[in-house]
């Protein structure tokens, strides 16, 4: 047994459920300055990108060590990677939670405005669907993973259904264009968070099965596997 | 050229202890096939089956059908005859200490009653090249002794030896294990290199060396083969859980 490997391996995997919780509290906390037009949470966001960006950095090192000096095979080689790769999702989430809390800044700055739009709806299936790809990661459970696949399609037609209002309004309402664009803005944002946990989903996929299933490939196409060995 | 391998319910035993149990294997001609796994699970046993080396211990015995190529090993076949065919690359060096390094690579030539000099001198020329020898000894093929080499060159002698006699196989066994790396990196390019002309089949404990040399790895654990497979397959996401906990380094 190696022992040292397995501690390292040990100290990536919460290191990145670390970055995972920090990225997912970005999310939220954006998310509901959204809702209640919070300039507090919005600068909060705004602070702890850098945690989020020092977090990848310390990851991308904490693998890369691993991978010059312990060689990893199989399970391990593909858990590195699926971290790595994670690691770079997880960072540009908390690049949207900026995004969203710079769009919230703006519009707090503006007379509120009624919008037929649900995005405190379309928030809570975007959380639930970051929460649930580090779930995933933390199960090492690849039907938790393809669950979260499932639901990209949804949040992709909340993103579509955003925009035909949206821009409807915006003709018949020109005086509130900037509020509405604020808003479409916010949805086409947690639209790409979306994307990311999908990302992450498909990455613990690839981990515990050594399935690519990006871009449509069916996890179904790889060879049945053993119970994950952990890491 | 080189030839396939077929073994078949291969069975082998140290007097009343079995080794190895029913083997199945098809080792495909040109290519580089390495075989894995801990100490005393066989690998060696099994090498030492293709070329009947296994039967000069004491009690040992054979049982099952191996193939090289089209030739028998077990059914009529003399170990003389199998061997011409069947060379083989120890862990340990071993030229033969007072010989020059010519005569080292000539032996076995001359031992079948080879005794053309000039197609000798032809012969010793290209295994020597092709074991990525010449450059470095052409000046002292019969100043110097086997034994005054380094231990890479030495192995490498070793392989010029062993293809001196032209082989369709070439057997290795552990041939890096007491080199440094650069010695090591060295009769790594030459199995890419040799894998041309002839199959080999490389037991190996450095699991990095068979990821880098290898198109199939085998996992042997207790006598027993338990997976064979390309091997990007073996290293990145084999079938077996033991062969997985093996190539991460869970147990072995």
């Amino acid at each position: 047994m190696r022992t040292r490997f397995q501690q390292q391996m040990e100290d990536l995997r919460e290191k990145l459920l670390r970055m995972g919780g920090l990225a997912e509290l970005a999310v939220d906390r954006a998310c509901q300055a959204y809702t209640e037009r919070d300039l507090t949470r919005c600068q909060l966001v705004l602070e702890n990108e850098s945690l989020i960006n020092a977090a990848e950095r310390e990851i991308d090192e904490m693998a890369f060590d691993i991978l010059a000096t312990q060689q990893p095979a199989a399970v391990d080689l593909r858990f590195i990677l699926a971290v790595t790769k994670i690691n770079a999702d997880l960072e540009r989430v908390g690049d949207q939670a900026v995004n969203i809390a710079e769009r919230v800044m703006d519009m707090i700055e503006l007379p509120a405005a009624e919008l037929p739009v649900d995005i405190p709806r379309m928030a809570t299936a975007v959380s639930a669907m970051v929460r649930r790809a580090l779930e995933s990661f933390v199960e090492g459970k690849a039907e938790l993973a393809q669950a979260v696949l499932e639901m990209d399609h949804v949040v992709d037609r909340m993103r579509d259904e955003s925009f035909i209002v949206l821009v409807r309004k915006m003709n018949e309402e020109p005086q509130i264009t900037q509020q509405a664009l604020d808003a479409l803005l916010v949805a086409r944002n947690l639209e790409r968070v979306a994307d990311h946990a999908t990302n992450i989903s498909e990455d613990v996929i690839f981990w515990v099965l050594g399935a690519d299933v990006r871009h449509h490939a069916q996890a179904a196409s790889a060879s049945p596997r053993p119970e994950r060995s952990e890491p | 050229m080189g030839v396939g391998i077929t073994v078949e319910h291969l069975n082998a035993f140290y007097a009343k202890t079995q080794a190895l149990f029913d083997i199945n294997i098809t080792v495909q001609a040109n290519h580089a096939t390495a075989l894995i796994g801990p100490s005393g699970c066989g690998k060696s046993t099994f090498i030492r089956c293709l070329n009947r080396m296994h039967e000069t211990i004491p009690e040992a015995r054979v049982e099952g059908k191996v193939l090289i190529g089209d030739l028998s090993v077990y059914n009529g076949t003399s170990a003389t005859q199998l061997r011409r065919r069947v060379g083989m690359v120890f862990q340990k060096a071993n030229p033969f200490p007072t010989m020059s390094i010519y005569d080292n690579v000539a032996a076995g030539l001359k031992l079948n009653g080879f005794r053309n000099r000039k197609q000798l001198d032809e012969v010793v020329h290209k295994s020597l090249q092709a074991a990525a020898l010449w450059d470095e000894v052409k000046d002292s093929l019969h100043k110097k002794s086997g034994a005054s080499l380094s231990g890479g060159q030495q192995q490498r002698l070793c392989i010029a030896r062993a293809l001196a006699v032209q082989p369709e196989v070439l057997l290795m066994d552990e041939p890096c294990s007491a080199l440094d790396p650069i010695s090591t990196g060295k009769i790594e390019e030459l199995i890419f290199q040799l894998k041309e002309q002839y199959t080999i089949v490389i037991v190996t404990h450095n699991m990095q060396q068979a990821a880098r040399v290898a198109e199939f790895t085998g996992f042997f654990l207790l006598g027993k083969m338990i997976e064979f497979d390309k091997t990007e397959k073996i290293f990145t996401n084999p079938s077996d859980k033991r062969t997985e906990d093996y190539v991460t380094g869970r147990f072995g």
